[in-house]
């Protein structure tokens, strides 16, 4: 079996400052992979140079595609990694609004990836679009209404189901629970789980909640200062942490 | 004798050049926009700077100009870019379609089918199709780089979901010749199938934009749409009531204060011609 995604030595700098420092890793195919930290860690910075939104500054993403072997992500064309972009992986975002259109209805939403890979039956969009709005536990009768009348749960849950429906292998995930609240968390926790187990998705997720990460991930990077300083199963790494910054991060939880 | 103040045609040589050379990228590229260098016209921008560039660029004293402003040879708009090129370019005016070498046009497609060797002008308040969809400049031209059209799809599916059918009207998106989304300027999607392989060629000028477009004779030109939901042009119940025509676009007006209502044909040569037929 080939890793799904495998990172080499990534830097990324902004000027002096250095965001990440020579990651690497591989991603499994069905595996979730978490990176925790703090802010300032730069979980974000890796997960947008895995997903090629940024290019590194040293080395490289080799992605496993579905027909025509591994590729280089940062070699790619850019119309080669759109097109990726679009079908093979999936992104969602922290905060919902840059990952929807927030002027179009829900259904025009999840229906754009659709559209973009060449679908022009409205009735099939519209009932794949139905299909998702169920299985993110949306109500059907908020099909036609714009995210802007959603909540910070429901946008979130529309994100996945936008991005999902082209049936991605991969999604790359930036703090998916980030600034909701702990029921609402929960619950999207919950279907995160399901749809991951039931579509066999293979997910970055990025977070800063080790609860979550305790939850969804299966392996764990702990980040510090741009370097992962510790990695292992998820819970060797929050039962038995042994980088003093992990323990540190463990130790912190808020106990309830 | 043109006015001897200005050079030929209003523009100076260079910059007919300049605007010709983008015509010919615009016609070897169909439906890319070009970018050039537009000038201040001796008209506001939003009437017709675009077109009237376009026009100057192109126009010689063997040219016969026909102007029409939403169907209208008699609009403010229209009469006033006729007497400015007539006073240039020392050129004829005309009304009728069929007489005219070239047609600069704001708002329709002229109901006479055009032929070949008659090159039609249109003037072009906003060039990007995807402006209203996607803001970004450098967005939009990787948008069109990559053909990604989606996007544009999504706006349709917005309209069907909200409305039940395409509502758009106007301005209503085209693929030309397969490649590339043009917008066609805020012509009634009634005139989407007149560009379609039509013989003539077509220029459009935007002139606060500064672009130039182009669909050459025979190309293709694709209404979007769905495959469940149609492309379908205005229909109405009732015909012409000057001409009695039933296959023009017809213009609503409100004839008395009590609300009484007439439809009329908007192109006023193609209505009059049909009424002179008539009185034979």
């Amino acid at each position: 079996m080939k890793p799904l995604l495998s990172a080499r030595n990534l830097t990324k700098r902004f000027g002096n400052r250095i965001a990440c420092h020579g990651v690497s890793f591989d991603l499994w195919p069905g595996e979730v992979l978490g990176v925790v930290g703090e802010s300032g860690s730069g979980k974000t910075t890796l997960l947008n140079c895995l997903a090629g939104r940024m290019t590194p500054d040293e080395g490289n993403v080799a992605y496993e595609t579905a027909s025509a072997g591994t590729v280089d992500v940062h070699r790619l064309s850019e119309a080669r990694r759109r097109l990726l972009a679009r079908t093979e992986w999936g992104f969602v975002h922290q905060d919902a609004r840059e990952g929807l259109r927030m002027g179009v209805s829900a259904g025009a939403n999840i229906g754009e990836r659709l559209m973009a890979i060449g679908a022009r039956h409205y009735g099939n969009i519209r009932q794949s679009a139905s299909d998702w709005l169920e299985r993110v536990e949306i109500d059907l009768d908020r099909l036609d209404d714009r995210p802007t009348t959603y909540s910070g749960g429901m946008r979130q849950r529309l994100q996945i189901a936008r991005n999902l429906v082209s049936e991605p292998r991969l999604v790359f995930m930036d703090e998916p629970t980030g600034g909701l609240d702990v029921s609402v968390q929960a619950r999207l926790l919950d279907l995160l789980r399901g749809l991951v187990d039931r579509f066999h998705l293979s997910a970055v997720l990025v977070t800063h909640d080790l609860g979550v990460a305790r939850l969804l991930t299966h392996r764990l990077m702990v980040m510090q200062g741009g370097e992962v300083v510790e990695e292992g199963l998820t819970d060797q790494v929050l039962d038995d942490p042994q980088h003093a910054y992990t323990q540190m991060l463990v130790a912190s939880i808020l106990p309830v | 004798m043109p006015d001897g103040a200005y050079n030929y045609a209003y523009l100076d040589e260079q910059t007919k050049r300049m605007i010709r050379r983008a015509i010919l990228k615009a016609v070897a590229v169909p439906g890319y926009q070009v970018p050039f260098g537009g000038r201040e016209m001796p008209l506001p921008y939003g009437w017709g700077t675009g077109g009237i560039q376009v026009t100057a660029a192109i126009i010689g004293r063997d040219d016969t100009l026909k102007v029409i402003d939403q169907g209208a040879d008699d609009t403010t708009n229209a009469v006033s870019i006729r007497r400015f090129f007539a006073r240039v370019a020392d050129v004829e005016t005309t009304t009728r379609t069929e007489e005219a070498t070239i047609i600069q046009t704001r708002h329709r497609v002229p109901e006479t089918p055009l032929e070949e060797g008659q090159i039609l002008v249109f003037q072009v308040p906003i060039p990007e199709p995807l402006r209203m969809l996607e803001p970004r400049e450098t967005e939009t031209r990787t948008l069109h780089a990559l053909s990604e059209y989606g996007v544009m799809q999504v706006s349709l599916y917005e309209s069907i979901a909200r409305h039940g059918r395409i509502a758009k009207t106007y301005n209503y998106p085209v693929l030309v010749n397969g490649r590339y989304m043009m917008s066609p300027s805020p012509i009634p999607k009634f005139d989407n199938p007149k560009l379609d392989r039509n013989p003539a060629l077509q220029l459009y000028g935007a002139g606060r934009e500064k672009r130039i477009y182009a669909v050459p004779p025979y190309t293709p030109v694709k209404s979007l749409d769905f495959d469940d939901h149609p492309f379908e042009i205005e229909t109405w119940e009732q015909c012409c009531a000057l001409c009695g025509s039933k296959e023009s676009f017809l213009d609503e007006m409100i004839v008395d204060d009590a609300g009484q209502r007439l439809f009329v044909c908007s192109d006023t040569d193609y209505c009059q011609e049909r009424r002179q037929e008539e009185d034979k």
